[in-house]
């Protein structure tokens, strides 16, 4: 096998390959976790919307100079406690209204995102992080799988029944307002990888090719965060082989895992 | 003399949603051991009673249930699609994590080959059930922890009419050999007859409270159903 100039740094910490796989699986294994229990409660566009939301959230940070990450995530907390007052006061999802206002924000986002960083913005560039991007990536995924231990009983219920759920003392609008917390985390990570685009896209197919060969609950959200993170792993090596840009890889190999599993489909 | 026991007092219970009057002063209670039927119209508020019962919604009015009851709802609602990843088994276990014990409870609950619950049943996808096994489970479910209370939100809908029967038939023989008390939603008058001792009929406000065969008279059942229902008394009642 002939060796790559990037693989003779072996060194973990300082090798920036070892540093995107890492920060790309483990964000690939959040969102396709997460992106299970959104196709259980069919909400799967609702990760592609609020991520247009980032942008703005990027834009301003950038203006006023502080990290873009904070910026996106802030902006995604409100876009997500905007969904959940929706969902409390209509009990329907309120697609339309958050069709609009969400493509609304990503127009504004475009129009204030400084030029030279718009790119990036949308489509991500996992080649840039850096050591600080991969500590708030462990620690977020790490609150996500734990959290999602902590209310996967809850929240897969409060979907069978709602009014089940309720009756066993389960409280249904702080677990789904938790979870909407989760997800604005993993898109506001899947930010550096995909991107504004595409990050909807990393949350809802590994998980949706997970579903086509799931028969219980347990296998469909491990499959799901299997397909995750496979996709990114494979997407950064073959993007690094091949010097393409990593984002769009790592969500054509999601869908190349999705073709595969309709091959098995249940 | 527990037989006898009241479990279940409601005062002057009224539950009001953006200032819509949707129940209003039903007072009744419940023994140890009933069976009872809520009969109504569609929209008469025969849900939001069970809701209010069970805490799940802001109510005026009393609603006391005896001290440390057990109580189990399986509500009319149901997302429960074909492809639903979720199997028989990761359900019930949400509520009992005893394998054993949920084989023990499907069989009391009529899926009596044991081979066939742990190979088959337990693995499906719960969406694959056909409409009478799913109600079985979820029976099932609703025993698993032995409860005190069952409160049944239309139990029979979407299961055909021999179907019907026998998922009331087994409501009955578990009710007889565990004690509990019952409280259940139906549109069937037949069923209500057959298998409840007591009976109360809303629309909004208290029609009809009593034994089925003594206040489900023609006049109690104009009133509920605006005289439309032609249908009273079925012939085979005891």
């Amino acid at each position: 096998m002939a060796e790559k100039p990037v693989s003779t740094n072996t060194n973990m910490i300082t090798n920036p390959l070892y540093l995107q796989l890492l920060v790309g699986v483990l964000t690939g294994l959040g969102a396709g976790y997460l992106g299970s229990f959104m196709i259980l409660k069919r909400m799967s566009l609702v990760g592609d919307v609020i991520s247009h939301v980032a942008l703005p959230g990027i834009a301003l940070a950038l203006i006023f100079k502080i990290n873009p990450f904070l910026g996106a995530f802030a902006a995604l907390f409100l876009a997500v406690i905007g969904i959940w007052f929706l969902e409390r006061k209509t009990e329907i999802p309120s697609e339309t209204l958050v069709g609009i206002f969400f493509a609304l924000s990503l127009a504004l986002g475009i129009l204030i995102t400084p030029e030279p960083e718009l790119l990036e913005a949308l489509f991500g560039d996992i080649t840039k992080i850096g050591p600080t991007d991969v500590l708030i990536t462990i620690a977020l995924t790490a609150i996500i799988f734990f959290t999602m231990f902590r209310i996967y009983r809850g929240l897969t219920l409060s979907v069978v029944s709602k009014q089940l759920a309720q009756s066993m003392g389960i409280n249904v609008s702080k677990i789904s307002f938790l979870f909407l917390f989760l997800i604005a985390m993993v898109v506001a990570l899947g930010l550096k990888v995909t991107g504004v685009f595409l990050m909807g896209a990393l949350v809802i197919v590994p998980a949706a090719a997970a579903k086509n060969v799931s028969v219980s609950l347990a296998s469909f959200t491990r499959l799901a965060a299997l397909f995750g993170g496979v996709s990114a792993l494979g997407g950064i090596l073959f993007a690094s082989h091949f010097n393409l840009h990593p984002g769009p890889i790592i969500v054509l190999t999601s869908g190349v895992i999705f073709l595969l599993t309709l091959l098995f489909k249940k | 003399m527990a037989d006898n026991e009241t479990i279940l007092v409601v005062e002057n219970l009224g539950v009001k949603f953006d200032n819509n009057e949707v129940l209003k002063g039903l007072n009744f209670f419940i023994k140890k051991g009933d069976v009872l039927a809520i009969v109504g119209p569609n929209g008469a508020g025969k849900s939001v009673l069970f809701k209010a019962l069970l805490g799940l919604i802001p109510y005026s009015g009393k609603i006391q249930w005896a001290s440390g009851l057990k109580i189990s709802y399986v509500p009319q609602k149901f997302n429960i699609d074909k492809d639903l990843p979720l199997s028989v088994a990761e359900f019930l276990k949400f509520k009992e994590k005893n394998l054993e014990k949920i084989v023990g409870t499907l069989k009391s609950v009529g899926i009596t080959d044991e081979h066939h619950i742990e190979h088959h049943i337990l693995k499906e996808r719960i969406g694959w059930l056909s409409g009478g096994q799913l109600q079985r489970v979820l029976i099932a479910w609703s025993i698993l922890d032995n409860p005190d209370v069952l409160l049944f939100d239309e139990p029979t809908a979407g299961i055909d009419v021999g179907g019907e029967e026998t998922i009331y038939n087994l409501l009955k023989k578990l009710k007889d050999e565990r004690g509990f008390t019952v409280l259940l939603i139906s549109h069937d008058l037949n069923i209500v007859y057959k298998y409840a001792n007591s009976v109360i009929c809303i629309n909004k406000e208290m029609v009809c409270h009593g034994e089925p065969n003594a206040v489900l008279d023609p006049t109690a059942l104009a009133k509920l159903y605006g005289g439309e229902a032609g249908f009273y008394k079925h012939e085979h009642d005891h």
